[in-house]
């Protein structure tokens, strides 16, 4: 009965997104305050309904109820509870359900707390976000329904991969659906801004917490990923240029540009056809990345949701999601004037420089991942591109960005004082060079590139600290009250402060870690120790181990250093007989300088085992930076400004003043 | 993400590798004992695809062919191959679908040009831009209108109580 009634939710969820797409516009054309409060109404109806249909899912998954097709072939009786859960969405069905569900919470959230704006404006926003929710609903509905039966049911379902059976794993999928889904909402602010044929700094205020959460958990969610690949994988990468980690890492680069390119909408009035686009295209992304994934069009690992009509599904949403708000947008864009004037050394040029690097950076990222299926389909080669090309195209367009970025924060809007600037700057080179040296002189496996790495930590580390301290107005006011100064600057000066700090955390990770591993391969038989840059590692034991689902072969490590015992590490290989395959379990001990990192692998003939031992340098520092940047992220939309909301229209007006505001059209 | 040992886990063949086969490679008994060799090794490994693997290159792979494919550029590097010369070796046998780099030529030019395309393009764009902001600067704003300087004025006045 439950499933049906679930079934049925959703059903009624996309009647009622249907109305929520459509009388709501035609409402705000006329201005008809009834059709217009449908909306709202509208967005939490959907978000009830799916939360049921979602929730009652996630139930079946809980109570194992195998006459459930989805189901039977993802769950096990045997599986830990957590499991249970997770493996909800460990699937295509249950996460396109997921992702359904997320779309109407943030329907519901736009309806909850868009009191703000003008009322016809949410709700040509909230009828923008019942397009994308009525598409995706019917892609459940018609190709991928989660709540088919099976009869006769079987006594016991067929388990769920075991390398989703991870922590790390089990909430990656949700993080990058919030991520992705969330900048549906963006999207539907672009589109309802091209409808009214209006975008001013208010606009950039309303839309700007919502591309601050989305670009938050879409940061974490790679980065859970990322950190998921190194433990899991177990020979210490974190990012392997995969299509499948390039479809999300798309539609994050556009939303850095996006992050930042609102900025000057808000502050300036400048920018804002571009703007748009970056909107339009960041979501476009979102779409391209689930396409990717879910059409197994790129043969990658991902493929086990190879489906074509399910991928031919996906590409005519992403076309009509595309093509329509650009044929909108070449009908409005020329009403869109700038009022803001600036010279080419400004913030507003700095953070031009800055979109145009991301845009670039993107491009490459989304030529590199489609290329291979281009030229086979044009020309017949195979042709792989690989980590080579991409660490030879997108490095050398990320390093411009970051030298300019700290600059960039220093300089004035409008007119910005380039020698003023680099005069702050010449302490964060002091950092840099600092930092450089500390960086030869620590490893001699350092090379050019490794203190280079380091010196532009330090620059842009130093960069944030010089932006603080400008904003509490160094060098203008007395040193004296530099503090109290610096305590009542916005949360959104910090924000941007650590979001960069964050920055330069990750690349130190990223530099140090490929610079100084040290990798040991090798045959350890009971007792024997074999070293590990300083660390002494011997391998004390293998025995059986039993888990709730799995078999496991398991070594025990001991890891001392200077006879100072440091850690007992466990490195297993599992073995899943429900779904007859196995995985590796590594052993870390990690802290913030160094991770040691222990993988046991097969018996060889003569009681050996092979083992890889690995000491990685700051590698955490890699996912402590992307944590950074997603709380600072959050500390921004903590930020008064946001949460007392936008201006009223008439003063949003007043306040974009001189901009002539274009004609309110109806649609 | 990558999940390579995913498609381990899921095509039989590969599960089968995973089941003989050490996780990641390469193995103790294909390491040379010529270390700067095995460096030069290592480095060509990880710019090869494993042909039967889903993007990961042999030195990542536990794959059997994988292991072949390393032993095959040992084998190379200690008959005493340059790099290129072993590189060569592979594509004859796999073509180029093994480079991870992709060759320079007619096909790719697009695809290794696209970072200094992209970058010049978008520089005209932003040159014709900021050309387009300056010539708005020349002709000076319109005077605030008084309902417009009252409502700067309060603005203003917000900004300094906060």
């Amino acid at each position: 009965m439950i499933p049906e009634l679930a079934h049925l939710a959703l059903v009624i969820a996309f009647g009622v997104a249907l109305v929520q797409s459509t009388l709501p516009l035609a409402g705000a054309a006329r201005n008809d305050a009834g059709l217009i409060g449908l909306a709202s109404s509208a967005a939490w109806a959907q978000f009830v309904l799916l939360t049921f249909s979602f929730g009652a899912l996630v139930h079946l998954y809980m109570v194992s109820d195998f006459s459930i097709l989805n189901v039977y072939q993802n769950s096990h009786d045997s599986k830990p509870m957590l499991y249970k859960i997770t493996g909800t969405w460990g699937n295509h069905e249950g996460s396109l359900l997921l992702w359904v569900w997320v779309l109407t919470l943030f329907g519901a959230a736009l309806a909850a707390f868009g009191k703000s704006m003008p009322a016809t404006f949410k709700a040509r926003v909230l009828a923008v976000q019942g397009m994308v929710t009525v598409a995706f609903i019917a892609f459940t509905l018609f190709t991928s329904n989660p709540f088919e039966r099976l009869d006769p049911a079987p006594l016991e379902g067929t388990g769920l991969n075991p390398l989703l059976q991870d922590p790390g794993l089990a909430f990656h999928p949700p993080m990058l659906y919030i991520g992705y889904v969330g900048f549906s909402i963006t999207f539907a602010f672009a589109v309802a801004a091209l409808i009214e044929g209006r975008v001013d700094p208010s606009w950039a205020r309303w839309i700007r917490p919502w591309v601050l959460i989305a670009w938050s958990s879409l940061t974490l969610g790679i980065a859970l990923g990322s950190y998921w690949a190194y433990y899991e994988l177990g020979w210490g990468g974190w990012w392997f240029w995969d299509p499948v980690e390039n479809a999300s890492f798309l539609p994050w680069l556009a939303g850095t540009a996006l992050l930042h390119s609102i900025i000057v909408v808000e502050k300036r009035d400048s920018l804002k056809s571009w703007t748009i686009l970056l909107a339009i295209f960041t979501f476009g992304f979102s779409l391209l990345g689930t396409f990717l994934v879910r059409s197994g069009v790129l043969t990658s690992v991902h493929a086990f949701a190879v489906d074509p009509d399910r991928g031919m599904f996906i590409l005519l949403i992403l076309a009509v999601a595309l093509v329509g708000p650009l044929l909108l947008f070449a009908w409005r864009a020329p009403q869109m004037r700038a009022s803001g004037a600036f010279q080419p050394i400004s913030r507003e040029g700095a953070l031009i420089m800055n979109n145009l690097l991301l845009a670039a950076a993107t491009g490459v990222v989304l030529l590199g991942t489609l290329y291979p299926l281009f030229l086979e389909l044009v020309t017949g080669e195979k042709i792989s591109v690989g980590p080579p090309f991409f660490n030879a195209t997108f490095i050398p367009l990320m390093v411009p960005l970051l030298l300019i970025l700290p600059i960039g924060t220093l300089l004035a809007w409008k007119r910005g004082d380039l020698r003023r600037s680099l005069r702050l700057m010449s302490l964060a080179a002091v950092a840099a060079i600092a930092l450089a040296l500390v960086a030869a002189f620590t490893d001699p496996r350092s090379t050019i590139v490794t203190a280079l790495g380091f010196a532009l930590a330090g620059w842009l580390f130093g960069g944030a600290v010089m932006d603080l301290l400008q904003r509490a107005g160094i060098g203008r006011s007395s040193w004296a009250r530099l503090p109290a100064r610096l305590v009542s600057l916005p949360g959104s000066a910090y924000a941007a402060a650590v979001a960069h700090t964050g920055v330069a955390v990750t690349v130190i990770g990223i530099t140090a870690s490929s610079a100084w591993q040290t990798e040991v391969i090798t045959s350890m038989g009971y007792g024997d120790s074999q070293r590990v840059a300083g660390y002494n590692v011997t391998l004390a034991h293998v025995g059986p181990v039993q888990g709730p689902n799995w078999i496991a072969n398991e070594g025990t490590f001991e890891v001392e250093r200077d006879g100072r015992h440091i850690a007992t590490l466990t490195s297993d290989r599992r073995h899943y007989p429900v779904e007859g395959t196995s995985t590796t379990e590594v052993g870390i001990t990690s802290n913030l300088w160094r991770d040691v990192y222990v993988v046991i692998g097969e018996q060889t003939g003569d009681g050996l085992y092979v083992v890889r031992l690995y000491h990685n340098p700051l590698v955490v520092w890699i996912w402590l930076g992307t944590l950074l940047m997603a709380v600072a992220a959050v500390v921004s939309m903590a930020d008064r400004r946001f949460r007392v909301g936008a201006p009223e229209p008439k003063r949003a007006k007043a306040a974009a003043a001189p901009a002539a505001p274009a004609p309110q059209a109806g649609s | 993400m990558t999940l390579r040992q995913l498609l381990r886990a899921l095509l039989p063949a590969l599960l089968l590798a995973l089941a003989t086969a050490a996780t990641a490679a390469p193995n103790p008994d294909e390491i040379l004992d010529d270390p700067a060799l095995e460096a030069r090794a290592r480095a060509l490994s990880a710019e090869l695809r494993c042909v039967v693997c889903q993007n990961e290159s042999i030195d990542d792979s536990g794959a059997p062919l994988a292991r072949d494919m390393r032993r095959l550029v040992r084998e190379r590097l200690v008959a005493g191959d340059s790099d290129a010369e072993v590189v060569d070796f592979l594509v004859a046998r796999y073509g180029d679908f093994v480079r991870l780099r992709p060759p320079v030529r007619g096909s790719t030019l697009l695809l290794w040009a696209s970072p200094l395309i992209l970058v010049g393009l978008g520089g005209i764009g932003v040159w014709l831009y900021l050309r387009g902001r300056r010539d708005d600067q020349a002709a000076a704003p319109a005077p605030l209108s008084p309902e417009e300087q009252a409502a700067l004025d309060r603005l203003l006045a917000d900004r300094s109580r906060s």
